[in-house]
């Protein structure tokens, strides 16, 4: 059996890094497989700028961006396999992958990394009534076919869900001559990024209707009509609020949801919430030696975030292959308390910190003017002002490691009102 | 001339072409559409009924019995995955058990085998998650699930491996009589001249018929609406449970599906025209409050998709089988409605006898072979023979589908088979990939992409499922000079 340090599952922006670093941190003899004809994962097909602006202070496109990593792995002579798909990773670290050009091998690892990324909530697809015919695409399959192969998926279209994904496709598919003619949008507020509500659908003018969803799709062989519908707060369209548009495509852009098949097979604890592994400090799942990092874990915003998250796991594993990292307890479990949706990590061995815990949450609604305090047996232990809070966007808070030590039980995050500090 | 023409290629067509291949005879099948199973037979309840429900002495009491008793047969032959779950109909109250015990003397008067009475508490022993109202339940052990749209494209390929032909992609429009059979005028513009023409034109059959003969039938169609839930939820029960029948049909049901998913559906609706295969919002809160009956506990959270189908139902109340009257050599096929699956095998011997019998009993083939070439589940295999085959043919070593984990190998065989796969949804069928949780996001775009290197086609030629689902509607925006 062919054995390695670490084995990274995927060759994506989580994947590249978490190499990269652990071949910085000490690791050698590192394996990246990727199931693609190519590394860089989904942002080969994001060919939009706006990636970058915090690793590296410049815009870059999705291309450019896993292009610097996919050099950096070369460089540093980390070997990688494409084409190769891992069938199932064990909790003794032993991999099972098949490749049309290596057949079928088992390989054991010190170290996996699970990079595997997302993949596009269909849900909000299934319970549309009307026909099923050509012409209704995830976003994502769509940016597929538009970007890398270089063919429409239609003319007219209207976009269910406002999700990244499926702003960036209104406005690619209108620079590409389309018509995009109504964004609907079940909740009332986006759950995409407020600079792509601006950049991809104000700036040409399509609408973007809040709590309205789509009701009914026509078309017996290609798509020939959508309707929308206001929805009332319990999501259920209200009759009489209906506009009708004429159209060939109707693209769902209602969510992502971290791919952890592997990870379940593995035996890994994942978390209901993020839908991702329960993991520590270092980015470590239930699994001793089972790191992971990226969309896996909590489907991000920005690339930019990936990239450090799984700096860190790669940064970890590393250790924990060159048996630096402590294998304790925890000390620490993280919790979302009023106003949050959830925290990563769930727990936290203060003995590995090195420096910081940085701790990542996503809230449960818009806010505005709301401290985000980490609070220790009523204590608090760190707060930080936010003007605006929305689910869409990801926050962040760091607890430097000397505010964590000896302190063991429950970290609270929450957010409070600004008044009762005034 | 071919001997006999086949019009439609659904589970009832594919069977017959395949017992006609067994004779000596130029067997020809014709469909509208670009794939085989693409219609009532792709979107029903996709169950082998026992047989209790029919009225003794019409043609569906006898051919369900028949039928039901050949699937273990016909499935072996074919490699069709076909389970013996049993089923079980359920009486809420009282005031259903004359119903229920109705049902138990029809399907013995049917002779139908192992009918068994069961009390509330002991269905509910064997399916912990059936509702605390059921007072007692008819249990038959020879109900049955299969994959409807499997079954007949295995018959139309084990039928064309015997030597039948087939057009899809092809429309009946007209027909005239001609010396010693019939022309068939199509939309592709070729006339096919035949002795024989077997109608088996399901929702259609009502306008074939009248091609060529008297008006005798009318198909009403009855739209069904379905859920289906992830295979997290395949064994919220393990037998297909019923309701009481109603005038309107068997009522919602509740089953595991032959692939491990779990079925919910359908209601029954008549419709005004075949074109009607949307589904609606209060059709399927129907069929979710039936159900909730059944079951109150099933998680419609896993759903991962809905679908509707139309019923061929006939008005005249039974199976249209034989030829007819004024139109020697002219078989009808129509009509079959529930329990037309579980029928369709003994339906399709017995059509076979009356079309050999009316061409002077052609002689069989001896080298006719009834098995189908297995279809490779490549997941399924051991490591040690996943590696032999990757070996032998590297296209089983890429997966395309990661949900179902299908490789390339497999979608290439599917294509380049007999009555092999023209479309995307064609290729879901045979191999279930984009019928998981991604539903076909992410192999969706590889799919197009071997389809149309295998068939020889532009991207933009290949379709969905029907003659005009065109999936790109042509190329991005292009600099002039490149």
């Amino acid at each position: 059996m062919n054995t390695y340090e670490i084995i990274v599952v995927g060759g994506g922006p989580a994947g590249l890094a978490a190499a990269i670093e652990a071949h910085k941190s000490g690791a050698r003899n590192i394996l990246v497989l990727e199931r693609d004809r190519e590394l860089g994962g989904i942002l080969m097909q994001c060919i939009h700028n706006g990636f970058g602006l915090h690793i590296f202070k410049e815009e870059l496109t999705g291309p450019e961006y896993a292009e610097r990593f996919i050099r950096e792995l070369e460089s540093l002579g980390i070997e990688y396999r494409l084409d190769t798909m891992v069938l199932e990773v064990r909790d003794d670290r032993t991999v099972d992958i098949i490749s049309a050009k290596h057949g079928f091998e088992t390989l054991q690892a010190k170290a996996v990394v699970l990079a595997m990324g997302c993949r596009e909530r269909t849900r909000g697809a299934i319970n549309i009534p009307g026909t099923r015919p050509a012409g209704v695409y995830s976003a994502g399959a769509a940016q597929r076919f538009v970007n890398m192969e270089g063919f429409m998926v239609g003319k007219r279209v209207v976009v269910l869900g406002s999700g990244d994904i499926g702003l960036i496709m209104a406005r690619r598919m209108t620079l590409e001559g389309a018509k995009v003619l109504a964004v609907a949008e079940i909740l009332p507020y986006s759950g995409g990024l407020t600079r792509n509500i601006v950049q991809c659908l104000d700036d040409y003018d399509i609408p973007l209707y809040l709590s309205h969803t789509v009701t009914n799709i026509e078309g017996r062989d290609r798509v020939e009509g959508v309707t929308i519908a206001k929805v009332d707060e319990n999501r259920q369209p209200i009759p009489g609020t209906e506009i009708h548009y004429e159209c060939d495509t109707l693209l769902l852009s209602v969510g992502l949801i971290p791919e952890n098949e592997l990870s379940k097979s593995a035996g890994i604890q994942l978390d209901r919430v993020t839908g991702g592994p329960i993991v520590n400090e270092s980015m470590e799942t239930s699994v001793p030696g089972i790191f992971a990092c990226g969309n896996v874990v909590q489907v991000h915003d920005l690339v930019d975030w990936v990239t450090e998250e799984s700096r860190k796991a790669g940064h970890n594993a590393a250790r924990y292959a060159l048996g630096k990292l402590s294998e304790l307890a925890a000390d620490l479990a993280t919790k979302a308390g009023q106003g949050i949706r959830y925290v990563v990590p769930h727990t936290i061995r203060v003995a590995n910190l090195e420096k910081e815990v940085d701790l990542m949450m996503r809230v449960t609604d818009p806010f505005k003017n709301k401290y985000l305090v980490v609070r220790h047996d009523g204590a608090i232990v760190k707060k930080a002002k936010k003007a605006h809070l929305t689910p869409g966007e990801m926050e962040s808070i760091k607890i430097p490691v000397e505010k964590l030590k000896g302190l063991t039980g429950e970290l609270t995050v929450c957010l409070e009102e600004v008044a009762h500090e005034a | 001339m071919f001997d006999i023409t086949i019009i439609g290629g659904g589970v009832v067509g594919c069977l017959i072409g395949r017992e006609l291949s067994r004779c000596q005879a130029r067997v020809l099948l014709v469909e509208k559409d670009s794939e085989v199973a693409n219609g009532t037979t792709k979107a029903n309840s996709a169950i082998v009924h026992a047989g209790f429900d029919c009225k003794p002495g019409t043609l569906k009491g006898k051919f369900n019995v028949e039928g039901n008793a050949m699937f273990d047969r016909v499935c072996g032959e074919l490699s069709v995955p076909f389970k013996r779950n049993g089923s079980l109909v359920v009486a809420f109250s009282e005031e259903e058990l004359p119903e229920l015990y109705n049902l138990e003397k029809k399907g013995k008067q049917n002779g139908v085998p192992g009918l068994e009475l069961l009390s509330g508490d002991e269905v509910r022993k064997r399916e912990p998650h059936l509702s605390k109202t059921i007072v007692e339940a008819l249990y038959a052990p020879t109900g049955g699930i299969v994959a409807p749209w499997d079954l007949a494209i295995a018959a139309a390929e084990n039928a064309m491996d015997n030597g039948m032909e087939l057009r899809v992609d092809t429309e009946v429009i007209g027909i005239e009589r001609i010396d010693g059979g019939y022309r068939l005028q199509t939309d592709t513009g070729e006339a096919i001249e035949t002795r024989v023409v077997i109608n088996c034109a399901g929702l259609y059959s009502d306008r074939i018929h009248n091609m060529v003969s008297e008006p005798c039938f009318k198909i009403i169609p009855r739209r069904g609406e379905y859920f289906v839930l992830d295979k997290s939820e395949g064994n919220h029960v393990s037998h297909t449970i019923f309701q009481c029948p109603t005038p309107n049909g068997k009522g919602v049901l509740i089953s595991p599906s032959v692939h491990g998913n779990l079925i919910v559906g359908p209601n029954a609706e008549q419709v005004e025209t075949v074109e009607h295969v949307e589904t609606t919002a209060a059709g399927l809160k129907s069929v979710r409050e039936a159900a909730t009956k059944s079951s109150p506990d099933v998680a419609y959270a896993a759903v991962i998709t809905s679908f509707a189908g139309l019923r061929s139902t006939p008005d005249t109340g039974d199976f249209i089988i034989g030829e007819a009257k004024d139109a020697p050599g002219f078989f009808d096929v129509a009509g079959i409605e529930s329990p037309g699956l579980t029928s369709a095998p003994a339906i399709a011997v017995h059509v076979a006898g009356l079309v050999r019998a009316y061409l002077g009993n052609p002689a069989s083939k001896a080298d006719f072979n009834p098995v189908r070439r297995p279809v490779l589940h490549f997941s399924h295999l051991p490591n040690e023979a996943k590696a032999a085959w990757i070996q032998k043919d590297p296209r089983y070593g890429r997966i395309v589908c990661r949900c179902e984990s299908i490789t390339e190998g497999e979608i290439v065989d599917a294509i380049h088979r007999n009555a092999g796969a023209t479309t995307v949804d064609g290729i879901k069928r045979r191999l279930r990939p984009g019928m998981g949780r991604c539903q076909g996001g992410f192999c969706g775009p590889r799919v197009v992409e071997i389809l149309s290197r295998e068939l020889n086609i532009p991207l933009t030629a290949v379709r969905k499922d029907r003659p005009a689902s065109v999936l790109l509607t042509g190329p991005t925006k292009t600099v002039e000079g490149e």
